[in-house]
């Protein structure tokens, strides 16, 4: 399809398909649904960054009355594997082992055990005897790959299945280097160069439900799984990885999920309940505590070296990018998280060279994972507030230095070809593109410049900064989605899809684009998502895909179906198919004549030529087209506390088509407070023994209601002729603007940069300190 | 041991087990809308009304309900009948995401709105101060109890 054109029930904010169920607290989340009999996991988890098992006891436990199975390295099946719900074959590093003989970091895991409750279960933990030989560990990724470094994976059976750089005995999880033109030449010969370093750190997801699965052995050898998952299939592969059983054996169940933003891309605990499930018949339910879900993957702390140049009159010349990536003690998302850094981030700007270059390395730290923005969060930091330094040493206003440098429609950069999942990319021109008008919408709703400066002596200081962002939308010649379409009696219709609803909206979205083209109402269309026995494939939900590709996917599925209907409305009324038309539930003739869908839909069933409507489409794409957007942040910066209040945030976003305009502020707004949240209060802390010191709500802050301000999303209408009805995707993008939009907008107000993240107070007082005794 | 109360509107005896903290017993007895989110108070996922004040029913033992009016997400409204007017503006305003803090905010808001029907956007946002939402960024939720609040009165 490549025209716009007027549509009925896309581009419309209706409710949430499941906005009421959810409202009115029914059983639909994974721990509502326990049977009776069920048993209940806990895991013992490592207390040392990085130990051998000298001696593991387990006899206790399992003599304790109402303990129904235990799990360790000694009776579990040693399979190598990667915990990262990725398609396979997988990009990261198979590392992990369901139970391993050395523990890796503090969090590890030893044992698990399934029992009659809770509490006996904790009892049976506490029961189990642990003897380990210490080994030294290293916290600081700086130091992994210094010589005589200990050698965290040091196994002989971790691998990779794809061909990329993989260096275990150096602590080397994926190395990525790549150059277009001569970036040493480019940054020597132009007017200006810049030089800076930037590092962030550690963050949690915090889905308020941590990840928790029910695994249920069934009398026909069969294992049912229902948990809180982005990637239900990729759940079930992995799964049948683990226990060595086919695929066929194991069904897989997304039932209502509380959040996931990345964290449930992981398969983390389904390995352990359906081990728990198979060895005691029983079925064994495990919910992850407040401490571990807090430990159970994190943000990849980055620490990036930038280097550009730019002429006297402002055009962006040479670029380099290098990223050093802390992994932690598991590769998972290792190296597509880095290779995002510089795909999701330096095709923004127009360059003449360009070079990124990474490495990502094991430390003893938690585990980093995927995490909404998924590298381009970081780099975003690193690059924007670059922009920001240089518009202000050329003396141009930012925006209007944006304005001069980015991508337009119909350009390309050499990164999109370079840098892929790991090997290389997939070129492509962009091609809606609406980052101009978010620019010029959201500074002139936002008051860019247009509002009274503070005097410089005042304690309370405040100050206006922005950035500008892209993003994805699915992997292109990766990543597929399937959808089925079947119609009813009463012309309504059954529309079944691998697609991971995970509070997003995916399945109003979907039935939004299926009413659309089939011109019924949203009741019409009954969604079932996300069950690997009756719906078809789907990655799931990550890398910002689901509008965009499964969206197509249905789109594909319900035109089949339309033609269809139009065939056996044809033979009813004696009419060639080309003069019937789908509306408001109807078949219409071009001479007036029509039939409701009811009337088709028994036809088929139960009268004449009786024949199931009904269709399957997949899609996968050849491109993944940027949504872009732009940020402005007011803060008021407290000189003598160095707190940091941030008054007002515009996010305008070039989504392409907002089907759901709603839903689609709803996806910036969160993005934007989890943002917000790692700017400014969000960190995990590790003493130095590699233990996390604030795994909970309360010592690890994430924003309330009293923590935000208003947050104003502007939606940009563009058409991306590649998405369904010109959609793009809009998930992820939000959570990259205010690292950068709020540090450049600190240092408006009180004349320092903040190139380490988070912005504390402490942070800021040291930098105001330091600006201070070096103007003295 | 025994314990008396009126669940909803209707009076329950139920038995408690010994150690079990209110939200464990709710949930045994399929109030399922009361959500586990931390176990420390710190979530809000758990709330409950309590004689209609918002609480945290993880930090409560089940002792702590005896003689007590409890309200959950099942009592704000009739089995068969319309939607309490906050869970309609939340369905309606796209503040419901997941839905797992959803009824923890829906109770807060309402205990809000009992005692004061006209609350300003600040007093709607220091009263689900202890409900934490990671999907909406508050927006549509602040909006969505105005919204109520606003019919409510009507």
């Amino acid at each position: 399809m490549s025209a716009e054109r007027k549509t009925r029930i896309v581009g419309r904010s209706v409710a949430k398909s499941d906005g009421m169920e959810l409202a009115c607290g029914a059983p639909l989340f994974c721990e509502d649904q326990l049977p009776p009999g069920c048993l209940h996991a806990r895991v013992l988890r490592s207390s040392y960054a990085h130990a051998r098992i000298v001696s593991l006891d387990v006899a206790p436990a399992e003599q304790l009355e109402g303990v129904a199975a235990v799990l360790h390295h000694g009776n579990v099946p040693r399979v190598m594997r990667t915990t990262a719900g990725q398609g396979a074959p997988e990009p990261s590093p198979y590392d992990f082992t369901t139970f391993d003989s050395k523990l890796r970091y503090v969090g590890d895991r030893v044992a698990a055990v399934a029992a009659e409750t809770p509490e006996l279960a904790r009892q049976a933990l506490g029961l189990i005897q642990l003897e380990v030989e210490q080994l030294p560990a290293i916290i600081d990724a700086h130091k992994a790959q210094a010589p005589g470094a200990v050698v965290i994976h040091d196994e002989p059976d971790a691998r990779v299945v794809i061909p990329v750089t993989y260096e275990p005995q150096r602590n080397l999880v994926a190395h990525v280097d790549f150059q277009v033109g001569d970036v040493e030449k480019g940054l020597a010969a132009a007017d200006a160069s810049f030089d800076r370093e930037y590092s962030c750190h550690y963050a949690q997801h915090a889905p308020i439900e941590p990840h928790c699965a029910l695994a249920e052995p069934l009398a026909n050898g069969r294992l049912r799984i229902t948990t809180s998952t982005q990637v239900p299939f990729h759940v079930r592969r992995i799964v049948a990885q683990a226990l060595q059983w086919p695929v066929s054996r194991i069904r897989v169940i997304k039932p209502r999920i509380g959040g996931g933003f990345g964290a449930k891309q992981e398969v983390l605990i389904e390995d352990l309940v359906a081990f728990l499930a198979v060895r005691s018949g029983r079925p064994v339910f495990l919910r992850l505590s407040r401490a571990e879900e807090f430990n159970s993957r994190t943000r990849h702390p980055m620490h990036i070296r930038l280097r550009t140049s730019v002429s006297a009159k402002g055009e962006l010349k040479s670029v380099d990018m290098n990223v050093l990536s802390n992994t932690g003690a598991y590769g998972c998302h290792g190296l597509t998280v880095v290779c995002n850094c510089g795909s999701k981030v330096l095709p923004l700007y127009r360059w003449d060279d360009i070079r990124f270059w990474a490495d990502v390395v094991y430390t003893n730290g938690p585990v980093a994972g995927a995490y909404r923005g998924y590298g381009a969060t970081q780099a975003a930091f690193a690059m924007e507030v670059q922009m920001d330094e240089m518009a202000r040493a050329l003396g141009i206003d930012p925006v209007q230095f944006r304005l001069q440098n980015h991508i337009r429609s119909g350009e390309t950069s050499p990164v999109f070809q370079a840098l892929g999942e790991g090997g290389e990319g997939v070129a492509q021109n962009i091609g809606s593109n609406g980052l101009a008008k978010c620019l010029r919408q959201a500074a002139k709703e936002f008051g860019w410049r247009r509002r009274p400066r503070r005097q410089s002596k005042a304690i309370l200081r405040r100050g206006q900064g922005m950035a500008c962002l892209m993003q994805g939308s699915s992997i292109p010649e990766v990543d597929m989605g399937a959808a089925s379409i079947k119609m009813n009696e009463d012309g309504s219709f059954n529309l079944l899809v691998g697609a991971t609803d995970l509070g997003t909206g995916s399945d109003t979205i979907l039935a939004q684009i299926a009413a659309e083209v089939l011109g019924v109402e949203m009741a019409q269309i009954l969604v079932t998502s996300s069950d690997t026995d009756l719906t078809p494939f789907d990655v799931g939900a990550y890398a910002s895909s689901t509008t965009y590709l499964s969206g197509e996917a249905v789109r594909k599925a319900a035109k089949t179906v339309a033609g269809q209907i139009r065939k056996v409305a044809a033979n009813i009324l004696g009419l060639p198919v080309r003069k019937l038309s789908l509306a408001e539930g109807q078949v219409v003739a071009a001479d007036g004549q029509s039939l409701t869908l009811a009337r088709i839909g028994a036809s088929s069933l139960y009268e004449k030529d009786q024949n199931q409507i009904g269709a399957f489409a997949s899609h996968t794409t050849q491109k993944s087209p940027p949504p872009f957007s732009a940020h402005f942040a007011e803060v008021e910066v407290d000189t003598e506390t160095g707190l940091v209040r941030v008054l007002d945030y515009v996010a305008a976003v070039d989504c392409g088509t907002a089907i759901n305009p709603a839903l689609a502020e709803g996806q910036v707004e969160g993005a934007v407070a989890n943002g917000l949240g790692y700017a400014l209060i969000e960190e995990i802390k590790l003493d130095e023994r590699g233990r996390l010191r604030n795994g909970s709500f309360r010592e690890y802050k994430i924003p309330s209601t009293l923590d935000l301000p208003k947050i104003r999303v502007i939606l940009v209408p563009t058409y991306e002729a590649s998405g369904p009805y010109g959609a793009k995707s809009v998930s992820e993008i939000g959570i990259n603007g205010p690292l950068p939009a709020i540090a450049n907008a600190i240092f408006d107000a009180v004349g320092v940069r903040l190139r380490q993240a988070p912005f504390t107070p402490e942070k800021i007082l040291a930098a105001l300190k330091a600006a201070e005794q070096e103007s003295s | 041991m025994d314990l008396q109360l009126t669940l909803n509107g209707k009076r329950v005896v139920w038995q408690a087990e010994p150690g079990e903290n209110a939200l464990d017993l709710l949930r045994r007895h399929s109030l399922s809308s009361v959500k586990w989110g931390c176990g420390e108070g710190d979530c809000g996922a758990c709330t409950i009304l309590l004689d209609g004040r918002s609480v945290r029913s993880c930090l409560l033992v089940a002792a702590q309900l005896q003689g007590r009016e409890v309200t959950t997400v099942e009592g704000i409204k009739e089995p068969a009948g319309p939607p309490h007017p906050l869970q309609t503006a939340f369905v309606e305003k796209g503040a419901v995401q997941c839905g797992y803090c959803t009824p923890g905010m829906l109770l807060s808001a309402k205990a809000l709105l009992a005692s004061n029907p006209s609350p300003s956007t600040e007093e709607v946002c220091r009263a689900l101060d202890g409900n934490l939402c990671r999907c909406t960024g508050y927006q549509k939720i602040i909006e969505a109890v105005q919204l109520a609040a606003g019919r409510m009165r009507d």
